[in-house]
C-alpha cells in the first residue's frame, strides 16, 4: 500500500475531506486518496509524475495545468477512455489506467519515435501515407495503434446520457468572482440565471487566491432561489439568437446531459487561461503553471515538488513562488521577465531534473513553475460573431468594444483590475443583462477596467512543445510555414496544432505568436482561427441523448400480440408482418377470405366546394366525373414527375371525398395538399381534415369476402349495386358511421371497412368470430406484399424511387396530359416525348426455384463488357403459382413481352428471366376482382 | 438555432418548421419551357442577404408561412401568413 509522501498537512481551505480515505488503482495498483481529490491530485499526492505518453513521440508528461484542460492527464477509468484525469473526482474502487501506452506507461515500445523524430516530421501523415494508395488500409490499421484515444466503452455503467431544455433569462458562463457577481446582480433584479461553472465547486481562482472573500459571494448565491447553479458544465456552443449548448456533467445517475437552452442574455465571465511557456524541455514532468501549482498546494494540500525554480511575469507567479516557499518547498531560484530573466531549457529525461536560465546558471530542481502570462477563452464571444483584438501591451486578446446583442462579457476577460473592481463591473453586467431580459428599470452604466501591461512571453529562444496534445513543437509550427502554409488556419490544419482535446485554450495564442514570429507579421496581423462549437469535447451519447420516439400502435394492436405477430416497423407505426405463415396467410385470401389491419393508411376527409379542383390539380389522373358512391385509382406526382403517392380517393357525398395514401406517404401528402392550398391557391375553399387515426381499417379480401361482410353489415353488397370501385357507407357490426370500400389492392374481391376508431377491435373481433365457418384467418403485411405482387400492383419506395417519373412506372394509362394543370404535368409531357426511359415490367426467372435479391441487377453484353440495363424492384416465391416472380425496370429495349434478360444475382451468378405481358402474374384480366 | 417569429404562434425554434427555400412563382405549366420550368424546379438565387423564403410550422399552427431573412445575420424583419384559411 502506497502512501501519500507529497501530501502536505491540513491547509485552510482546501477540497479534501481527510476523514474519508480510501482507496482506488493506477496501472493494476492500489493508491490512497481523499474524498475530494481529483485523479492527478491523489496520485500527485502518492508521489506519481507521469500520467501520460505523448501522442506522436511517445514522451512522458505530467500535470501542467491541474484542470479540465491538463492535457497531458487524460487517462481511462473504468473502461471509459478519454477521462480528464485533473478534473475528475477519484472515487472508492476506481481502476484507473494510463492510455497511449503500451505495454506499459514505464516502457512504452513506441517511445522510440522519439528516436526516429526525423521520420516523423510535422506532417508527417500527409506525406508518408499517400501512395501506394491500395496500401492504405494497411496504414490505417497501423495509424489506429498509434492514435491516442483509448477503446469505445460498452454501454455505461455510470448511467445514461440525457438532454434537457431550458429557458432562463440570463445564462452566465464562468462561476468564477465575476461570474457569481453578475448571476446575483442579474437575479437580484428578477431574472432567472442559469450559472454554469467547469469546475465542481464555483469560486474560481478566489478558491486559491482569496478564500475569505468567496464566502459572502457564495452566500448571495445560495440566498437567490433564482439562479439555478450547474457545476461541471460547460457553455460549449453558442448559436443564432443565444440557442446555447450545455455540457453538464455533474447530475446523478446521468453520466452526460445536454441542455438546449434559449437565453435572453449570455454573460460570458470565463476569467482567463494561464498560457504555457514554449522552451526546451516545456513538456518533462515537473514543469508546470503557476495556477496549477497553486491548485495543488491550496485545494489538495499537495506539495508539487520538493526544489523549484520559479519563472514569474506577474503577480500571480509571485504568490505561488511565496506559497511555495509558505509550504516548505525549497525555492531555488525565481526567474523575473519583468526584471529582464529569462529561461532558456529545462534539462532531464522524464522528469525536470535542472533548469537553465539566459544568464548562464543552471539550477539543479525537480519542479519548474511558469506564469508566462494569460489566455483570454473567447470562443464564445467569436461564436456570437465578434472579432476579438490583440493587445499588444497586456499581449493578450481582448473582446472588441462592441458585441453582438445579446451578449456581454465581465471579469478576466473584459479586462483586470483589483476584486473590487471586477465585482463592480459585473455586477453593472448583471443588471444590465436583467435589464435587456426585461428587468429592472434604471440604466447602468458599465464602469471601464482597466487592461494592465504584461510582457510579451511566448517562446524563449529555444523551441519547444506548442501544442502538448498533439505534440505539435514551435519548430513544426516554423517549418509549417518554410513549406508555405504561412497562414494560421492552413499552418494549424497542416500541423494539427489546436486541433487536439484542448481545442486551443492552451496552445492556440502560442501557436499565433510563433506563426507570426516566423511569417514576420506580427500577432494582430496573423489573427486568430476561427472559434467552432464545440467548446470542449462532447460525447456522442451527450448528443444523442435520449430519444423519444413517436411509436403508433393501432386499436387492434393488443390482438395482434396476443396472437403471435411478429411485428414490423413501419414509419412510426407498428404493424403485423405476419402471424408465423405468410404463404398459408395468402392461400387463405386466395381461396377463402382473410383480414388484415390496414389502420395506418393516410386517410384525409376533403370536403368544400373546390375539392374536385384540388384533386385535379394534385392527381395525374382526371376526377370531374366521379360520381358520388365511387373511387377511383389515383398517382401524385412532384412538380418534377416524380411519383410522390397513390392511393384510392372516393366520393362519399357531394362535397365530401375521402382520400387515401400509402402508410408512410400521409404526412408528405398532407403538407402538399397544405402547399397548394395555401400557398398556391389561397381563394380555393377545400378543408382537410386528417382522419388517419380516427378510422380503424380493415381489409377483408378472398372470394368469401362479401359472404363475411353481408353477415356484419345491412348495406347492400349485391354484385350488381355495389360494384368494383365503389364505395358505400353504413352500419357495420352494429358501429354507426362506417365506410366501406370495394377496392382490390390484393387482386382478390374485397371490401375495405373504416370503422370509428374505438371500434376497431371490436369488429376485428366480431369478423374473425363470424367468419369461423368460412375459414377466416388474419393476415399480415407480408402476405399482403406478396399479394399485391402476384396482381402486379406497385408499391410507391418500393418499385419507384426519387427518378420515377409516372410513365416508367407503367402509369401512363393514368396521366392525362390534355387535363388543365395539375403538378408535374409538364415534366411528364417531356418524358413522354422523349422516351427512353426504364420501363416497370413483371418478370419471371426461367427457373422458378430462384428468387432474386431484390435491387438485383438486370446486365446485358456490350462492346465494353457487361453493362447494367435495369433491376429487380420486388420478388417473392408466389404460393399461388409456385413459383417466383418479380417486378423490375428495364430498358425500353427490353420491355416487350416474352424478351429473355439476364439477372445477375449479388453473387455474381447470372440468370435468365423473361418478362411477363402484364406486371400482373395473377389474374391478369382482373376476373377475380371483378367476381 | 434560428427563432423565428411565426405570425400564429410568437417566436419558435426552427426545429418546428420545415425549410421549403426561396419563394419563387410558379410558371403557367401549360405555356412553360424547359428551361423556365427547370428553373423554377432548381435554380435559386443563394444570395447573401435578404431573402424571401417559405417555412412550414409543421410542429405548430401547420401553417406555410413567407419570411423575409437575412442569410448573413438571420435577422427576421417580415413575417407573412400565406394566403389560405
Amino acid at each position: 500500500m502506497r502512501q501519500m509522501p507529497m501530501r502536505l498537512g491540513p491547509r485552510p481551505h482546501e477540497l479534501i475531506d481527510r476523514d474519508s480515505r480510501f482507496t482506488f488503482t493506477w496501472n493494476g495498483a492500489s493508491y490512497p486518496a481523499y474524498r475530494g481529490d481529483t485523479i492527478t491530485s491523489a496520485l500527485a499526492a502518492a508521489g506519481v509524475r507521469v500520467f501520460s505518453r505523448s501522442l506522436k513521440y511517445h514522451r512522458r508528461r505530467g500535470l501542467l495545468t491541474a484542470d479540465f484542460n491538463d492535457p497531458g492527464c487524460l487517462v481511462e477509468v473504468d473502461g471509459e477512455p478519454n477521462v480528464r484525469g485533473s478534473h475528475r473526482l477519484v472515487e472508492p474502487g476506481m481502476a484507473v489506467r494510463a492510455q497511449n501506452a503500451w505495454p506499459s506507461l514505464r516502457h512504452d515500445v513506441k517511445a522510440v519515435n522519439q528516436l526516429v523524430g526525423r521520420f516523423l516530421p510535422v506532417g508527417f501523415y500527409y506525406k508518408t501515407f499517400i501512395a501506394p494508395r491500395r496500401l492504405w488500409p494497411l496504414y490505417e490499421r497501423v495509424l489506429r495503434r498509434f492514435s491516442p484515444g483509448g477503446p469505445v466503452p460498452s454501454p455505461d455503467a455510470r448511467g445514461r446520457y440525457d438532454q434537457r431544455y431550458a429557458h432562463p433569462d440570463v445564462v452566465v458562463a464562468g462561476g468564477g468572482p465575476a461570474g457569481l457577481a453578475a448571476a446575483v446582480a442579474a437575479a437580484a433584479a428578477g431574472a432567472a440565471v442559469l450559472l454554469v461553472e467547469e469546475n465542481h465547486r464555483l469560486g474560481g481562482h478566489l478558491r486559491w487566491s482569496d478564500p475569505l472573500a468567496l464566502g459572502p459571494l457564495l452566500d448571495a448565491v445560495v440566498a437567490r432561489p433564482n439562479i439555478e447553479v450547474l457545476t461541471d458544465a460547460v457553455v460549449t456552443g453558442r448559436y443564432d439568437g443565444n440557442w446555447l449548448a450545455i455540457l453538464h456533467r455533474g447530475a446523478p445517475g446521468v453520466v452526460e446531459r445536454l441542455v438546449k437552452v434559449r437565453a435572453a442574455q449570455l454573460v460570458v465571465a470565463p476569467g482567463l487561461i494561464e498560457r504555457p511557456y514554449v522552451f526546451a524541455g516545456n513538456d518533462l514532468p515537473g514543469v508546470m503553471l503557476s495556477t496549477a501549482a497553486r491548485r495543488l498546494l491550496n485545494l489538495y494540500a499537495v506539495r508539487p515538488g520538493r526544489r523549484a525554480v520559479v519563472f514569474t511575469a506577474n503577480a500571480d507567479g509571485d504568490a505561488a513562488a511565496a506559497e511555495l516557499v509558505a509550504a516548505g518547498v525549497d525555492v531555488a531560484k525565481v526567474v523575473d521577465a519583468r526584471a529582464g530573466g529569462d529561461i532558456v531549457r529545462a534539462h532531464g529525461r522524464g522528469r525536470v531534473r535542472a533548469v537553465e536560465c539566459a544568464d548562464g546558471s543552471t539550477v539543479d530542481c525537480d519542479l519548474l513553475v511558469t506564469a508566462a502570462g494569460w489566455t483570454a477563452p473567447t470562443a464564445l464571444l467569436s461564436q456570437a460573431g465578434d472579432r476579438p483584438t490583440f493587445h499588444e501591451g497586456a499581449a493578450r486578446f481582448v473582446p472588441s468594444a462592441q458585441l453582438p446583442d445579446g451578449v456581454l462579457a465581465t471579469g478576466g476577460i473584459a479586462g483586470d483590475g483589483s476584486l473590487a473592481e471586477l465585482l463592480a463591473h459585473a455586477e453593472a453586467v448583471g443588471m444590465v443583462a436583467a435589464r435587456r431580459a426585461g428587468f429592472g428599470t434604471t440604466a447602468v452604466p458599465i464602469p471601464e477596467l482597466p487592461i494592465e501591461p504584461h510582457p510579451a512571453l511566448f517562446r524563449s529562444s529555444t523551441h519547444g512543445i506548442v501544442d502538448f496534445s498533439e505534440d505539435v513543437s514551435s519548430k513544426d509550427l516554423a517549418a509549417a510555414v518554410d513549406e508555405g502554409y504561412d497562414s494560421i488556419e492552413l499552418a494549424k490544419r497542416y500541423t494539427t496544432a489546436t486541433m487536439g482535446p484542448a481545442q486551443g485554450r492552451l496552445e492556440a495564442v502560442n501557436a499565433i505568436a510563433v506563426v507570426a514570429a516566423a511569417t514576420g507579421r506580427g500577432i494582430a496581423a496573423t489573427g486568430t482561427t476561427t472559434a467552432r462549437p464545440p467548446y470542449v469535447p462532447v460525447s456522442l451519447g451527450a448528443l444523442a441523448g435520449r430519444r423519444y420516439q413517436r411509436v403508433r400502435h393501432t386499436p387492434m394492436h393488443s390482438w395482434h400480440e396476443r396472437h403471435g405477430a411478429t411485428p414490423l416497423v413501419a414509419g412510426t407505426w407498428i404493424r403485423p408482418d405476419h402471424y408465423g405463415d405468410p404463404a398459408a396467410e395468402v392461400l387463405a385470401v386466395r381461396n377463402g377470405v382473410g383480414i388484415i389491419d390496414v389502420t395506418p393508411l393516410g386517410k384525409f376527409e376533403l370536403r368544400g366546394p373546390d375539392v374536385v379542383r384540388l384533386l385535379e390539380q394534385v392527381y395525374v389522373n382526371r376526377w370531374a366525373k366521379l360520381a358520388v358512391g365511387s373511387v377511383r385509382y389515383g398517382v401524385m406526382c412532384a412538380e418534377d414527375g416524380v411519383v410522390l403517392d397513390d392511393g384510392v380517393t372516393g366520393r362519399l357525398g357531394e362535397d365530401r371525398y375521402l382520400m387515401t395514401t400509402t402508410s408512410t406517404g400521409a404526412a408528405a401528402v398532407e403538407r402538399w395538399l397544405q402547399w397548394w392550398l395555401q400557398v398556391q391557391r389561397p381563394d380555393w375553399q377545400v378543408r382537410v381534415t386528417p382522419m388517419t387515426d380516427a378510422y380503424a381499417s380493415i381489409n377483408v379480401a378472398g372470394p368469401h369476402s362479401r359472404a363475411l361482410v353481408a353477415r356484419l353489415t345491412d348495406v347492400d353488397l349485391d354484385r350488381q349495386s355495389f360494384r368494383y370501385l365503389q364505395v358505400r357507407t353504413g352500419p357495420v357490426a352494429g358501429v354507426a358511421g362506417c365506410v366501406l370500400w370495394r377496392i382490390g389492392f390484393t387482386g382478390e374481391l374485397s371490401y375495405e371497412l373504416h370503422v370509428p376508431a374505438g371500434y376497431g377491435l371490436a369488429v376485428w373481433e366480431r369478423l374473425l368470430e363470424r367468419g369461423a365457418d368460412l375459414g377466416v384467418r388474419p393476415f399480415g403485411v407480408e402476405a399482403q406484399r406478396i399479394l399485391r405482387l402476384e396482381k402486379g400492383h406497385l408499391i410507391v419506395g418500393q418499385d419507384t424511387d426519387g427518378l420515377t417519373q409516372a410513365h416508367g412506372a407503367g402509369l401512363s394509362w393514368a396521366v392525362k396530359a390534355d387535363k388543365d394543370d395539375f403538378a408535374g404535368k409538364p415534366e411528364l409531357g417531356w418524358q413522354r416525348d422523349r422516351g427512353g426511359y426504364p420501363r416497370l415490367v413483371g418478370l419471371q426467372p426461367v427457373d422458378g426455384t430462384v428468387v432474386p435479391t431484390e435491387s438485383s441487377q438486370i446486365v446485358e453484353a456490350s462492346p465494353q463488357g457487361r453493362r447494367i440495363v435495369g433491376r429487380v424492384t420486388s420478388s417473392r416465391m408466389s404460393p399461388t403459382l409456385g413459383r417466383s416472380i418479380c417486378l423490375g425496370y428495364v430498358a425500353p429495349h427490353l420491355a416487350a413481352a416474352g424478351t429473355r434478360v439476364t439477372v445477375r444475382l449479388p453473387d455474381g451468378r447470372e440468370i435468365p428471366a423473361t418478362v411477363t405481358p402484364q406486371s400482373a402474374h395473377v389474374d391478369p384480366d382482373g376476373t377475380r376482382l371483378h367476381a | 438555432m434560428i427563432l423565428l417569429p411565426c405570425p400564429h404562434c410568437g417566436p419558435r425554434n426552427t426545429d418546428e418548421f420545415s425549410h421549403h427555400g426561396e419563394h419563387g412563382e410558379r410558371p403557367d405549366a401549360d405555356r412553360v419551357t424547359a428551361r423556365q420550368w427547370r428553373s423554377y424546379l432548381y435554380l435559386r438565387r443563394n444570395q447573401a442577404g435578404w431573402t424571401t423564403e417559405l417555412w412550414l410550422h409543421g410542429a405548430g399552427c401547420g401553417r406555410y408561412v413567407l419570411f423575409e431573412r437575412h442569410t448573413v445575420t438571420n435577422e427576421v424583419r417580415a413575417a407573412h401568413s400565406t394566403g389560405g384559411r
